[in-house]
């Protein structure tokens, strides 16, 4: 593995003793260049967070090789350890001790020195906009104003490569978007950052690039734009009156998608869709050729795939399994359709 | 961003005793911040001492003689150690279940300044609390009646079973891993050691075997030689264990330092899974 990777992992398996067998971590790899950003996007329980643990040098792997910024994981763990941060989903800062507190500690445990620490704790309270709460219990701290100290510990000194375990599940969207300027200022500065989420628009902001996850393993890999166009793009969906129209319906968008096109036909929803490359004229395509073959048509349009389709088709299973007719309506009538 | 100071791929390295020791100060902080919890926790041998002092004392007598409470104090003594399991136990339990030990395991500082930070905050804990018994003592009637060397030797050993308690502590925490558990532990555990103990009554007064259990509680072997050492009434009993009490009171937390220490860090280690 080259040195000039912020980041490379190559069939890293982890199994726990108490997960049944499944493992955790079952091939796991990625390669993520310097100064850049890099998504590791799944559904919960796909091995995310044990990725970005036994990255970070809190969790062994069984098998595999990993290096940080050259450093071997496992062999060379404080040289690691001295290059990266870590920001998980729980807040890791010490609720008993105030914002400031939090951070001069921190900054004196990296060797910053008591004064230069002290400056650098008012320097990042003021950049998260923490001073008017510097002196409260951190345990006191709203959801987003602990992310935020949290966020702040890590950057106390600058990491060459950060780790960010689900920055904003859970947050508003102030303190979300708050935490995303503070990445992309930091990957500015020439940071790494490796971003878990289980949101693609997150990724899609953020990452320059963005390896799918599922199942301890990565399933796809590359730019936003590459997995959507692997996804098929944009759908052309059609909701017939008469489900007894769906067969034909599919076969006609498989003709108008062209070779490899598999049309999805959910008989409950009588809808029946299809991912194609230039949505336009297949939709141009579609309408005039239901419209030769006379089918009553509710509802046409084409739309993006949603994580929950991204999943289905790179996968085989959904984020999660949904039972209920109820659940899968929900996902179509939440989805924009123009029509 | 000021990054030419902060930035760096190799940081200023420290060493375990730096890091020790702010692991220690973020430990007195907690101390700090809380007030009313230490005023609560520091009250509890001065409880002990009026308690056991006036209200049981009345009705207890010292075998061979003696003033009740000159015989009870050394028994605080150890008492108030005992109940130090609890607070490491809880302080160590809280930081394993929270996130903020992750951090600190994902930093580049010495492995063990948690736990040696956390073992001399509890020992600095142990000072005050020692200090706290001792004014108390005084204030009631107790005093040291053999010199100064004797006495500071008897603190001494005070702060061994102290060191040996406060690892069980912490071991203790890190298996269950929750602060609340810790307490529904040491307190059951508590009670049963000191009431089988030379603590608040002599050995000899109670049934053989009893007795004999008693003699031998690691902290019979601390009080019968803070008694023999402060030249307190009651050193009494007529075993080895009490004719070697003093031996015993550094064997003991000798032993169970030894045995709890390495657990302690093994089961800290094995947080990494």
């Amino acid at each position: 593995m080259a040195a000039d990777h912020a980041i490379a992992a190559e069939g890293l398996r982890k199994r726990y003793g108490d997960t049944g067998g499944r493992a955790a971590l079952d091939g796991f790899g990625m390669t993520v260049p310097f100064g850049t950003v890099h998504g590791l996007l799944g559904p919960n329980g796909a091995g995310k967070t044990t990725a970005v643990r036994a990255l970070a040098t809190l969790l062994r792997y069984d098998a595999g090789h990993a290096e940080i910024c050259g450093f071997d994981v496992a062999r060379q763990p404080g040289e690691v350890r001295a290059r990266i941060g870590l920001t998980g989903q729980y807040a890791a800062v010490d609720e008993q001790l105030s914002g400031r507190q939090n951070l001069v500690m921190f900054g004196t445990l990296y060797g910053l020195g008591r004064r230069r620490a002290r400056q650098r704790a008012d320097e990042l309270l003021a950049q998260f906009g923490l001073t008017d709460a510097a002196g409260r219990g951190a345990g006191k701290y709203s959801g987003g104003m602990r992310r935020r100290l949290d966020l702040a510990a890590s950057l106390v000194r600058v990491p060459r490569v950060l780790f960010l375990d689900e920055p904003t599940t859970g947050l508003d969207p102030r303190s979300r978007n708050q935490v995303w300027d503070a990445v992309r200022s930091l990957v500015a500065t020439g940071t790494t950052v490796l971003l878990t989420t289980q949101y693609l628009e997150e990724a899609d902001q953020l990452a320059d690039r963005i390896s799918v996850i599922d199942a301890g393993r990565v399933v796809a890999e590359g730019t936003a734009d590459e997995l959507k166009a692997r996804l098929g793009g944009a759908r052309v969906e059609v909701v017939v009156r008469d489900a007894a129209d769906l067969p034909r319906v599919a076969d006609l968008l498989a003709r108008a998608a062209g070779p490899g096109g598999r049309p999805e036909v959910d008989r409950d929803a009588r809808r029946a869709s299809v991912p194609v490359a230039d949505h336009v004229a297949a939709l141009t395509e579609v309408v005039r050729a239901l419209h030769d073959a006379g089918v009553t048509v509710e509802d046409i349009g084409t739309r993006r795939p949603t994580l929950d389709e991204a999943f289905l088709h790179l996968t085989g299973h959904r984020t999660q399994e949904r039972t209920d007719a109820a659940g899968d309506g929900a996902v179509l009538a939440g989805k924009g359709r123009a029509a | 961003m000021s990054a030419d100071t902060v930035r760096g791929a190799a940081p200023r390295r420290r060493g375990p005793v730096a890091d020790g020791l702010t692991m220690t100060r973020r430990h007195m902080a907690h101390l700090a911040r809380t007030p009313e919890e230490a005023a609560l926790y520091f009250a509890l041998p001065i409880m002990f001492v009026l308690v056991f002092g006036y209200v049981f004392g009345s009705g207890m007598s010292v075998a061979g003689g003696g003033n009740y409470r000159e015989f009870l104090v050394p028994g605080v003594f150890a008492m108030t150690m005992l109940y130090g399991m609890g607070s490491s136990g809880s302080a160590i339990a809280v930081d394993a279940r929270r996130g903020v030990v992750d951090r600190f395991r994902s930093m580049p500082i010495a492995r063990s300044a948690l736990l040696t930070g956390r073992c001399t905050a509890d020992m600095l804990r142990g000072v005050i609390e020692l200090l706290v018994v001792l004014m108390c003592g005084l204030l009631v009637g107790w005093t040291w009646h053999r010199g100064i060397g004797r006495m500071l030797l008897a603190l001494l050993l005070v702060l061994a079973l102290r060191l040996a308690i406060t690892w069980i502590g912490i071991y203790l925490g890190l298996l269950v891993r929750n602060e609340d558990a810790v307490g529904g532990i040491v307190f059951p555990l508590a009670f049963p050691l000191t009431a089988v103990s030379n603590v608040f009554t002599s050995p000899e007064l109670m049934p053989g075997w009893l007795g004999t259990v008693s003699e031998w509680n690691p902290l019979s072997a601390t009080v019968t030689a803070l008694r023999d050492l402060f030249g307190n009434p009651g050193v009494g009993g007529s075993g080895w264990a009490s004719d070697n009490a003093l031996l015993l009171a550094i064997l003991w937390p000798a032993v169970l330092t030894a045995i709890f220490a390495p657990l302690a860090v093994r089961r800290y280690k094995a947080l990494g899974r």
